[in-house]
């Protein structure tokens, strides 16, 4: 078997007269540490909207391990292995962070169907969900409701839920956004805790987190791969210095 | 099941694991209903009404407080298990008090979960108007057909046998009627709770506070919506149905607006996704309603008005929010406590 | 049951006066929740404030209709707007229960305090002369008023499309449907128009209230009895479109006018079937845009 996870052939998606994503051909390696980046309204989070499903896209195919998935729900794909984060807060916000991270994994390990046991008699499930805090230094959080939470705390949480799903493909949507960059190592070291061999795809403008952390960059502009290579052929890449107007310049080199 | 050695019992993972553990407040509300038993023998009748009301309203709290599920048309189920002990009493079909209220779950759960299944792909005002007018259809539906449902007179003196073939249903004192109707309730509630702390209650309150991330976990929010709001109609038609049952008539009014606006104010006035609100609120609307509305109906209505306003403007959380708030002020504040083993960084 | 032209005629006039109504009662409550996103309940009450503020004008100050409709329309837009600003806007971010209980509690208290000034009673609305007995089409004589409200009806209709469509108030109130951010970003003053809005919408409820209430009655009751009716016109319409509304009033009015003749017992039956079969199939009503 080739090493390829997830892989998007030719994906346009429309809005009407508006072509968010065009013709983007891509593929997501095993254990790839991969970051997507381009200037805002490049269409990056369509893209991954069109991976995990919640659109679907206009022309081309969608595949995971070989299979196609275009079609597929979102929550089957996430039961095939797909999990991600979102660049706005999407959290159970009248619930504890420890609920919180409890509701993916028991969803994961397939708990959540369960109406008879009380959800504190699974213990698996919550010192999976405990241990994961730990993990993200969130455990003294664990048990404030997420609406009285600092906003930096919050996206943390927002990256805990989807590492309770055990992904083997991980599509992080600017995880840093709002992080004081104090604790944004913090993601960065429970990116590198994660097994070596799922694949990780990232968003950012933080272009320090993004060399930092990629093995392989791809540049989206106006909603079509406009470059893709190393962080050091992508850093020195004119034409896409061009484009962030000097901004990865430092970068690279 | 092993705990990681490394990682003591944090105190929120042992809040969670206990979580549902049974508080000694919890006794109270039967035992109030047990001492209302025997100190207000000749008030059977509104104790018996009330506790209903509390059962519809926990039927409701499960699909409003704990999923999220919004609907101005519940007493659609409350109706339709009601008219099941009706239309099957009045024409002799059967009678018999507990199978009765098993086929009233089972008729009003097929009505949620066929229109569930249909309306459920809709959200909010959309789905609103659809709850609605479905309700408003079948009140309609069962003012029609005069031949089964008595039209606008209802069915009046239903013949419904002993309980167990020994209690009689004596309506003017309406003993039987009353513990049954407790009995029915304490059942229920113990299913609702059961529910409400089992990892799928847990899963309905995430649907609840986030959908779009629920989908992004893997559930599959519309199936788990659909076996919710089925539950939750199968104890709505239960409690029409003993309704039917203890009153011995059905009517319109078991399917109206009326009944369908008082359940959600009940229940909103007690504080929804609480699990107790529905007492509570039963409680402080029913007695205000019992000794206001015959005297002072308008005023009666203006206080409601009024405290409907003051609740979705300043007191989401009903009455037991604004107890909860009121504890958290009275409690004097203790530090959180930090694990001695760990150095503060 | 006889179908001859007369008779096709006179249901067909019939119903579009009621429909008529209906949209001029709704199409204010159809703007304002496409607009505010806002489940409105209340909207009903403003338009039974605007009929008991006709009657009660013409009783007591001795005024005619068309001025009692003028000052029930200035009045009821002034009232509405001191609530939209004090109490409305507070729950815009709320979710749509505590909209519903708030305007519900709202529609209590407006019954509760009409029932004490007023009395529980049927207000009845004495027509002008000039709009009494029949009117000679030179086909059929038909009632004087029903043909009154059709022709108000249709030049209401024409003059709020072409406000919402060719000035520069209407332009902002389509931008703001449209995309709420988007105009705001524009320098559009979304609180004025919000507040202008909801009050030229109850306005324009309070019109309809008291043209139709010489054949809906008037009393407390009034504000929750026809909410049904409106909402479903307005959902069936569309939420935001005019044109939605119009249609979906004068289909509804026709269909019930027609119903209650021929099908008196199951009328309203087939009208909920009708919505709910509609919403299914367009959740955003015939003439909304999807979301």
């Amino acid at each position: 078997m080739n090493g390829t996870l997830l892989e998007t052939r030719s994906v346009s998606k429309n809005f009407g007269a508006l072509q968010a994503a065009r013709d983007i051909t891509f593929t997501l390696e095993k254990g790839a540490r991969h970051a997507l980046i381009g200037p805002n309204g490049a269409g990056k989070t369509t893209f991954i909207n069109l991976m995990t499903g919640v659109l679907l896209p206009t022309t081309g195919t969608v595949l995971l391990r070989g299979e196609d998935i275009t079609t597929m729900e979102q929550a089957a794909r996430v039961k095939r292995g797909i999990a991600r984060t979102f660049q706005i807060n999407r959290l159970f916000r009248g619930l504890t962070v420890l609920e919180n991270v409890y509701i993916s994994v028991a969803e994961r390990v397939g708990a959540a169907t369960n109406m008879v046991t009380p959800a504190g008699k699974r213990r698996d499930v919550i010192d999976e969900a405990m241990h994961l805090l730990e993990t993200l230094k969130l455990a003294d959080d664990a048990q404030r409701t997420i609406a009285g939470l600092p906003y930096g705390r919050q996206r943390l949480v927002e990256l805990a839920i989807a590492l309770g799903l055990k992904p083997e493909v991980l599509l992080l949507d600017e995880p840093a956004a709002g992080v004081p960059s104090a604790e944004s190592h913090i993601i960065l070291d429970a990116i590198d805790a994660l097994p070596k061999d799922i694949g990780v795809l990232i968003i950012d403008h933080d272009m320090d987190l993004v060399f930092r952390f990629a093995k392989r960059i791809t540049v989206l502009v106006r909603g079509a791969i406009f470059a893709e290579g190393t962080p050091r052929e992508i850093g020195s890449n004119a034409d896409v210095r061009a484009v962030y107007l000097g901004q990865a310049t430092t970068h690279g080199a | 099941m092993s705990v990681t050695p490394h990682m003591p019992d944090h105190p929120a993972a042992l809040a969670l694991a206990r979580r549902h553990s049974l508080r000694w407040w919890e006794s109270l509300p039967w035992i109030a209903a047990l001492a209302f038993f025997f100190a207000y023998p000749n008030h059977l009748g509104f104790g018996t009404e009330l506790l209903i009301m509390v059962l519809f309203a926990i039927s409701l709290d499960l699909a409003l407080g704990y999923a999220g599920i919004i609907t101005l048309g519940h007493a659609a189920f409350f109706g339709a298990g009601a008219y099941t002990v009706g239309i099957l009493a009045h024409h002799g079909i059967w009678n018999e008090p507990l199978t009765g209220l098993a086929l009233a779950a089972l008729v009003a759960a097929a009505v949620g979960f066929l229109s569930g299944l249909v309306l459920l792909r809709t959200t909010g005002l959309t789905f609103l108007m659809l709850t609605l007018c479905t309700m408003l259809m079948l009140e309609e539906a069962a003012n029609l057909g005069h031949h089964w449902t008595g039209g606008f007179d209802g069915l009046p003196s239903l013949n419904i046998p002993p309980l167990f073939g020994v209690f009689e249903f004596n309506p003017l004192i309406p003993k039987t009627q009353f513990l049954y109707v407790l009995g029915v309730l304490f059942l229920c509630f113990l299913f609702v709770r059961m529910l409400a702390y089992s990892p799928f209650g847990q899963g309905l309150t995430g649907i609840r506070e986030n959908t779009l991330r629920m989908h992004a976990v893997g559930a599959p929010v519309r199936t788990r919506l659909v076996v919710c709001y089925t539950i939750s109609a199968a104890i709505a038609g239960i409690a029409g149905g003993i309704w039917a049952q203890a009153n011995a008539y059905v009517n319109l009014g078991t399917l109206g607006l009326d009944r369908a606006a008082t359940v959600l104010i009940i229940l909103v006035l007690g504080g929804f996704g609480r699990l107790y609100g529905a007492f509570v609120g039963a409680v402080a609307y029913m007695v205000l309603a019992h000794f206001l509305s015959k005297i002072y109906p308008t005023a009666w209505q203006l206080g409601l008005g009024l405290l409907l306003v003051v609740i979705a403007l300043f007191a989401r959380g009903g009455m037991l929010g604004i107890g909860e708030v009121l504890m958290q002020r009275l409690r004097p504040k203790i530090p959180p406590k930090e694990p001695a083993s760990r150095p503060s960084p | 049951m006889i179908f001859t032209v007369d008779n096709i005629a006179s249901m067909l006039l019939g119903g579009m006066a009621a429909g008529m109504v209906l949209f001029i009662v709704s199409v204010g409550l159809s703007v304002t929740m496409g607009l505010m996103g806002f489940a409105n309940l209340a909207h009903g009450a403003f338009a039974m404030l605007g009929g008991y503020i006709v009657v009660l004008v013409m009783r007591h100050w001795g005024v005619g209709f068309a001025l009692a409709l003028a000052i029930s329309f200035v009045l009821t837009a002034a009232i509405s707007m001191v609530f939209e600003r004090l109490l409305y806007s507070r729950l815009y971010k709320a979710g749509e229960l505590d909209q519903v209980l708030f305007t519900i509690g709202l529609c209590f208290v407006f019954i509760a305090s009409l029932t004490v000034f007023v009395g529980p009673e049927n207000q009845p609305l004495t027509l002008p002369d000039a709009l009494r007995g029949q009117l000679d089409l030179g086909l059929l004589q038909y009632r004087t008023y029903s043909i009154f409200l059709i022709v108000v009806g249709v030049a209401i209709a024409i003059g709020l499309w072409f406000g919402f469509e060719r000035t520069r108030f209407g332009a902002q109130i389509r931008a703001a449907v449209d995309n709420r951010r988007m105009a705001e970003s524009l320098g559009i003053n979304i609180d004025r128009l919000f507040a202008v809005t909801f009050g030229f919408g109850s306005g324009m409820a309070a019109l309809g209230g008291g043209l139709g209430a010489e054949f809906l009655g008037l009393d407390p009751q009034y504000a929750l009895k026809y909410l049904v009716f409106f909402l479903i016109v307005v959902s069936v319409g569309g939420l935001g479109s005019i044109a939605g509304v119009f249609w979906a009033s004068l289909i509804i009015g026709v269909l019930d006018f027609v119903l209650k003749k021929y099908l008196p017992q199951g009328g309203t039956l087939f009208i909920y079937a009708l919505a709910i079969l509609l919403l299914l199939w367009r959740p955003q009503g015939l003439f909304g845009k999807p979301a």
